[in-house]
């Protein structure tokens, strides 16, 4: 992989993902045993929004490579509060750092950002834009759990304002993949996203009703809804109701089904199926950590990095 | 009326750009993309909702004592596709040139997702991408299809 910047998940080639997974697997068997990759690299967090596991496994993947990270904390506390541009934000960070971590709220803040910076910038979220290193690490535990090819795949919920479901989307495009979309009519996929799986000859369907495909899935990944895009608490728990999984939609999947969620979860999985087979949530929120320290290592060695 | 009458009824330029072709009512559009306020002191004269054989009604602009570059007449591409364009050299027509949708366009247009970070108070031109239908924000991935001149940001 030789990217300058990780922006959106469209600049991944397949040849890319396999680079990234398969280092990735390297690095899961023993996480503790690579220090020695880049020692003294500084990695600055930049999280205009905020965040937990994407954050804290940046941190532990920065730190498992040997090197360290800076924080801009939170931005009550920082220059923003001031009315510093992110322009501004990005060319003083970049003096200290050897990449930069961005989360804005903001679509289409890291490609700006990155135009103002030399060293390697990682979009983690912009706005309802694109989220790539969810992405990786989705893919990651797609292709642990039911391979990248031959696969269909249900994505559910919130595909309007879904960054992951973006990322996600548009790199499936480059495997032999059925995308089946479920949502309702109000958070369908933006035209934007359409448009590239379009042009991408993406294998897609959209559906309103989950049943309508839930006995073919291989994988359903669930995203949240959120309240605040409904004007009433009324509408959105009629329609939020619709697209929760539980241990009796489960009965009408696949046994080999395989649920996951880029979390947080609010209400739409129950958590009865935690400790079911068919549950790989957390397992995917822990690969954040070795598919991030593939990302950061790939990146800090197309960067220049000696180490 | 014929289209020979509709040119009569603007009058001629000595040297200058003739845009013809204009779908009606685009004219103050193709202005302002253009740059043109009147302020510069170019003569500008305008023909709007005039008949046309070939289009019905259409509109004119007539821009004197300047030459217009095709970089600056490609942006046109996205309001008036079918525009003709004559530079007039001593009253006679010494190049006709044919506009074609350029990549991208600058500064041009603004976003009108008010999440895109072009609208952020930061210091960036818009850049959107020419689609075969429409424009896309290079930054947020917005796709305008629709009333792409109510986003002029000139």
């Amino acid at each position: 992989m030789r990217h300058d910047h990780l922006l959106t998940a469209k600049q991944l080639s397949r040849a890319d993902i396999e680079t990234v997974l398969e280092r990735a697997r390297e690095f899961a068997g023993d996480p503790a045993a690579h220090a020695e990759r880049h020692p003294g690299a500084l990695l600055a967090l930049c999280f205009f929004e905020p965040s937990t596991r994407t954050k804290m496994s940046f941190e532990t993947a920065a730190k498992r490579l040997g090197g360290d990270v800076i924080d801009m904390g939170a931005v009550e506390d920082s220059s923003v509060k001031k009315g510093e541009s992110l322009a501004d934000t990005a060319r003083v960070v970049e003096g200290y750092a050897d990449g930069i971590v961005l989360r804005h709220p903001s679509q289409g803040a890291a490609r700006m950002a990155s135009e103002f910076v030399d060293v390697p910038l990682v979009n983690a979220g912009d706005g309802a834009g694109h989220h790539p290193s969810q992405t990786l690490l989705d893919l990651y535990t797609i292709d642990e759990n039911a391979g990248l090819d031959d696969l269909t795949i249900g994505i559910m919920g919130d595909l309007k304002y879904g960054r992951t479901v973006h990322s996600l989307a548009h790199a499936l495009t480059n495997f032999d993949v059925r995308q089946h979309f479920v949502s309702p009519e109000s958070l369908r996929l933006p035209r934007s996203v359409r448009y590239d799986l379009h042009e991408a000859g993406a294998n897609v369907r959209e559906h309103e009703d989950l049943d309508a495909v839930l006995p073919e899935l291989d994988v359903l990944y669930v995203t949240r809804i959120q309240r605040e895009r409904f004007p009433d608490e009324e509408e959105y728990e009629a329609v939020a109701g619709e697209y929760r999984i539980d241990a009796e939609t489960l009965e009408r999947a696949r046994d080999d089904l395989a649920v996951m969620h880029p979390l947080p979860r609010i209400d739409e999985i129950d958590p009865e199926i935690d400790e079911s087979p068919n549950a790989t949530y957390f397992d995917q929120a822990h690969n954040g950590v070795p598919v991030r320290m593939a990302l950061l290592d790939l990146l800090l060695e197309a960067g220049g990095d000696a180490a | 009326m014929t289209e020979k009458d509709t040119e009569l009824r603007i009058s001629k330029i000595r040297d200058g750009t003739v845009i013809d072709h204009v779908p009606a009512g685009e004219a103050l559009h193709v202005l302002a993309i253009l740059g043109i306020d009147g302020s510069g002191g170019e003569g500008v004269s305008l023909g709007m909702n005039v008949p046309s054989e070939t289009m019905g009604h259409k509109d004119i602009v007539k821009v004197e004592g300047r030459e217009m570059s095709q970089a600056e007449l490609d942006v046109l591409s996205l309001i008036a596709p079918d525009a003709t364009v004559n530079i007039v050299r001593d009253y006679a027509v010494a190049e006709k040139t044919e506009i074609e949708p350029p990549e991208q366009v600058a500064g041009l247009l603004s976003c009108p997702n008010r999440h895109c970070i072009t609208n952020a108070g930061e210091p960036v031109e818009t850049r959107f991408d020419v689609l075969d239908e429409g424009v896309r924000c290079a930054y947020c991935e917005t796709i305008v299809r629709e009333e792409i001149t109510d986003h002029l940001a000139v």
